[in-house]
């Protein structure tokens, strides 16, 4: 069994504050991990560490067999320039809970900037990979529209298309609908559930127990900057053992 | 007595049918005094324009016989390319010093720092007849090993003339004030621009080139056409160092002619016309950099 996502104890602080205390986790290609937790727990900077967004502070997290940030030359790890650690990102997709479209390109040049700037592909494969995105997001007709001429559900699909233009191995998933208002929700994760039965690798930090509950390989609970539980959602969600876990699901169901 | 129902009301109230508004005359509010405010302002501005055009002080005569003169032509082309230099030399320096004081290192941070606390704490003038006398303190330049020999020597009185004295003067304190302005455009920008950018694996000069400045030159924008119009101005200032720009033209002609007024009036509506020139060209290019925004 290879991981696709590979953590081991890594920890993270922010001055004196500790968000992360030691985090073993490992995703198996073609599997969804759901990460669960109240907020503070430390889950979006555990996703944040995965493309090297954040430094850990110890341990270490590979990506595809390949050590994030760093590289190993006998016996030292060697920190990777800038230029490599952005080289590595374009395996690894991430879709942001605000979004994070650029205002001032039109969704087709949002989508893509990144495949012609840093994996420098043609324009015209680049724009023909987009428009086949943009249809599988039920977006074909928003091409040259400007993100804030879409609704949120709209721009978060994008944001989706966008990560996918990459053709990344692994997509990070950021709360990617709780900046959407209630009725907008289902659009964003009709689209994240269909990557899902395709086998797209995903790491996915919400809020939606029903969504860990029908798309979750394995659901992750986390608390105060540990992996309290995790397992199967028939476990973790139904039987869950820990009695914080039972706490935060009592609150959230 | 029971609470679960209400007594029966003896008197219940025939709700009044609405009534039809619809057939009525409007009347808008009046505002009478807005009425005269305009009358006494009216008033004040006929008697203006009044005066330019009869009281005989204004000399329009001589104003237009001078307005189009190769003197004064050639000193208000003086006067734009002090501005442009001025301008372009300030803004590379600028962007430069701005990107410095948002580096991470401290050493870099603090040049910038206090380039910007140094030239934003001498008066232009003071600056100007520094760069004047400068072969006062420097006879010679040369180019070479830092501390060690030189390869290229130049003498400073050869070239620092009285115009590039000029420019590096203007240059170098709009140079501290673009820094800020530019600082602040990029600090505009919301760090999940960049962030996004650098999850996408965008390369670091595309971020800035692609991502970064093309949004922070909406807040950059209306603050530097500011700049470029109150240093095209403030080359009136470079007179003291008798360059032949327009003020400084303007002030020989009347000292020869005594017309004060009207040449005061050739720089006025040639200092009007460019900034107004300026002021269109703002209005172009912020919307040019307005595309995808609401407002």
């Amino acid at each position: 069994m290879t991981a696709m996502v590979d953590i081991r104890s890594a920890h993270k602080s922010f001055g004196t504050l500790e968000v992360l205390r030691g985090i073993d986790l490992q995703v198996r290609a073609g599997e969804v991990a759901v990460v669960l937790g109240p907020s503070g727990s430390g889950k979006s900077t555990l996703l944040r560490t995965i493309n090297h967004l954040e430094k850990v502070d110890s341990g270490w997290i590979s990506v595809g067999g390949s050590l994030v940030g760093y590289r190993r030359q006998g016996n030292r790890l060697y920190e990777l320039r800038e230029r490599e650690v952005l080289r590595q990102r374009t395996r690894i997709g991430f879709v942001f809970q605000n979004f994070h479209l650029f205002p001032h390109l039109t969704v087709l040049e949002n989508i893509t900037e990144a495949p012609v700037s840093a994996l420098r592909r043609p324009r015209k494969q680049a724009v023909e990979t987009a428009g086949t995105l943009l249809a599988r997001v039920g977006l074909a007709d928003k091409a040259s529209a400007y993100p804030r001429q879409l609704s949120g559900g709209q721009q978060q699909r994008v944001a989706i298309a966008r990560a996918l233009a990459l053709e990344p191995e692994l997509l990070l998933f950021d709360e990617p609908t709780s900046a959407l208002d209630p009725e907008l929700v289902g659009e964003v994760l009709d689209v994240i559930k269909d990557l899902a039965h395709q086998g797209t690798t995903m790491v996915v930090v919400t809020h939606e127990i029903g969504f860990a509950r029908e798309v979750a390989d394995t659901v992750v609970f986390m608390d105060d900057g540990r992996i309290v539980e995790q397992g199967p959602p028939s476990e973790v969600l139904d039987r869950p053992r820990e009695t914080r876990t039972k706490a935060f699901l009592s609150k959230v169901l | 007595m029971s609470l679960t129902s209400d007594p029966p009301l003896k008197t219940a109230p025939e709700p009044t049918p609405a009534e039809d508004y619809s057939a009525l005359k409007v009347v808008p509010v009046r505002h009478p005094w807005r009425w005269v405010a305009v009358a006494v302002t009216a008033v004040l501005v006929a008697q203006f324009a009044h005066g330019l055009v009869t009281n005989p002080g204004w000399e329009w005569e001589v104003f237009a016989r001078f307005f189009a003169t190769e003197t004064i032509l050639k000193a208000v082309w003086i006067t734009i390319q002090l501005t442009f230099y001025g301008t372009a030399l300030g803004f590379a320096l600028g962007i430069v010093l701005a990107f410095m004081r948002l580096s991470a290192s401290p050493f870099l941070k603090s040049v910038a720092f206090t380039y910007i606390w140094a030239f934003r704490s001498i008066p232009l003038i003071v600056q100007l007849l520094f760069w004047f006398n400068l072969t006062y303190l420097y006879q010679r330049l040369d180019f070479g090993i830092p501390f060690g020999p030189g390869f290229f020597s130049f003498d400073t009185a050869g070239l620092v003339g009285a115009m590039s004295a000029a420019v590096l003067g203007l240059a170098l304190h709009q140079a501290a004030y673009a820094a800020e302005i530019v600082r602040g455009g990029v600090l505009a920008v919301d760090a999940g621009q960049l962030e996004a950018a650098a999850a996408l694996g965008i390369p670091r000069l595309r971020q800035l080139r692609r991502i970064v400045l093309p949004q922070a030159m909406r807040s950059i924008l209306p603050n530097a056409a500011n700049e470029v119009i109150s240093l095209f101005k403030g080359t009136s200032i470079v007179s003291v160092m008798a360059i032949g720009e327009l003020f400084y033209q303007v002030q020989v002609v009347y000292g020869r002619n005594g017309r004060v007024v009207p040449l005061l009036m050739v720089a006025t509506v040639w200092y009007i016309v460019l900034t107004t020139v300026l002021s269109v060209a703002q209005y172009y290019v912020e919307r040019h950099f307005s595309r995808g925004a609401t407002r």
